[in-house]
């Protein structure tokens, strides 16, 4: 193994690494949004909100990511759409955790016993006051640590923008094994570092969950 | 206590689920403060009943009013819900599983409503807190969380929950069920002292001594129907009704060992 190779080359992969985690940090932003959006849906009072959300949860789950980021990007320009590569990668890409997140939220909203919403129901609030003060915030703490879970897919899910050539650490490794003919050292020196980022994202979630933790 | 207008009336109740018929024409009138047992198997439709009271468990035919205001008035959705969060209000209820407010402290837990519904200040909602809490025997207990709460005290802190809305009517159901023995002494007592202060309540229950000890009237319910009913001297040592006497038998029976 080529280890002064890999200590020469590592900045350019230090770099990558921040547009990986540029890439996360939307990814989840906009993945959040889309999973607030769509678990209300899922759980609203109307029947044609509940559809739509339920059509997008399977739209998105019953298709490939990597396809879904091929219609946008490609796709795209046909139908009106003009986005550059980074720009598609984020909606590509917190669109479809967006999905996954959706259901995150949504089980840990009916997971909630339902003595509390009657609790809260009897005393006289009405429901969007029980779900506020008294649904929602047991929700939360119970959707901290799945939600982890979707982070951390989506963390890795990023590679798949190498595909569109977005220059983030995927891409630049498949880019340097072009100019070095090392794929090991290069392969693993993208790995060691997404690992870095999931490692202390997790134990930033690990330690959110804690503070909020009922006893 | 001489008004003689029902202050809790139930008219024809009835409840359906699909083709299974839980409440058959059930009519209850129940006077300010009186104390009324619901007694009667499991599946007999007793909390089906009284759930009807505040609407949880809306009724598929009848009506129940509360003074001079129909409950399960059919209104259009929005109204509805304004509607029946006023009459709430007026309503406590006290559940089998206590269903206190596991993020909030014993404070947070009784001041949410006040606060949120009657508008009261930070400081008035803390003293009614503390007024409460008095009542139920839990002053020092005032800043814990439910889970550092044995059963009987969080059904007390429940109690107290639902008396600081200042309700007209107070519905426990099955109050005393999930507590270990040695705990329901604490909550009977509690519901005892309630009733001394003329509280009209509406208890379900499985404590026949209990009902026999506090309430005014007693209702032995079957099978969706109200089978006998009466003071609880006539219902517990001179049933007239055979499925009355079967259930008490069986009753004792079972908590005899």
């Amino acid at each position: 193994m080529d280890f002064e190779l890999m200590l020469r080359i590592y900045p350019f992969f230090l770099e990558a690494a921040w547009v990986t985690i540029q890439l996360s940090i939307l990814t989840t932003i906009l993945g959040l949004i889309c999973g607030t959006l769509g678990a209300a849906a899922r759980l609203s009072r109307f029947a044609t909100l509940r559809f739509t959300g339920a059509a997008y949860v399977s739209i998105i789950r019953g298709t490939p990511a990597l396809i879904q980021l091929f219609i946008l990007y490609f796709g795209g320009p046909q139908v009106g759409i003009q986005l550059d590569a980074f720009e598609a990668g984020v909606i590509g890409l917190g669109v479809n955790i967006g999905a996954y997140m959706t259901e995150t939220m949504r089980g840990a909203i009916i997971s909630v016993d339902k003595g509390q919403r009657e609790a809260a129901r009897t005393l006289g609030m009405s429901q969007f006051q029980a779900f506020r003060r008294v649904i929602l915030p047991q929700a939360l703490r119970l959707m901290i640590r799945p939600l982890g879970v979707n982070i951390n897919a989506l963390i890795k899910g990023t590679a798949l923008v190498a595909a569109i050539s977005v220059v983030e650490l995927t891409y630049t490794a498949q880019r340097y094994i072009g100019s070095t003919y090392k794929p090991f050292e290069m392969f693993l020196l993208s790995g060691v570092l997404y690992m870095v980022i999931i490692y202390v994202t997790g134990k930033g979630i690990a330690y959110l969950d804690q503070k909020v933790r009922l006893q | 206590m001489t008004d003689q207008s029902p202050f809790v009336d139930i008219r024809h109740a009835q409840k359906s689920f699909g083709t299974l018929e839980v409440l058959k024409d059930i009519s209850l009138q129940v006077q300010q403060g009186e104390i009324v047992a619901i007694i009667g198997p499991s599946g007999s439709g007793k909390s089906t009943l009284l759930r009807a009271i505040n609407d949880l468990d809306p009724l598929t035919g009848g009506e129940v009013w509360l003074e001079d205001m129909q409950v399960n008035k059919a209104l259009p959705h929005r109204q509805y819900e304004a509607h029946i969060n006023k009459v709430r209000q007026q309503i406590g209820m006290v559940f089998q599983h206590f269903n206190l407010f596991p993020h909030l402290t014993v404070r947070g837990n009784i001041t949410l409503a006040p606060r949120m519904l009657k508008g009261l200040s930070a400081e008035e909602a803390d003293k009614l807190a503390e007024e409460q809490l008095a009542h139920v025997g839990l002053s020092d207990r005032i800043d814990y969380y439910p889970s550092q709460l044995s059963g009987g005290q969080k059904q007390r802190v429940a109690i107290a929950r639902a008396l600081a809305m200042q309700p007209k009517v107070m519905l426990f159901d099955e109050a005393t069920s999930a507590l270990d023995p040695e705990l329901v002494e604490e909550v009977n007592l509690v519901m005892k002292r309630l009733a001394e202060a003329h509280m009209t309540m509406i208890i379900v229950t499985h404590e026949m001594g209990f009902a026999e000890s506090v309430c005014d009237r007693v209702l032995f319910m079957d099978e969706g129907v109200v089978v006998e009913e009466g003071p609880p001297s006539v219902i517990f040592h001179n049933p007239q009704n055979e499925r009355t006497r079967n259930f008490l038998r069986k009753h004792l029976a079972d908590n005899n060992g």
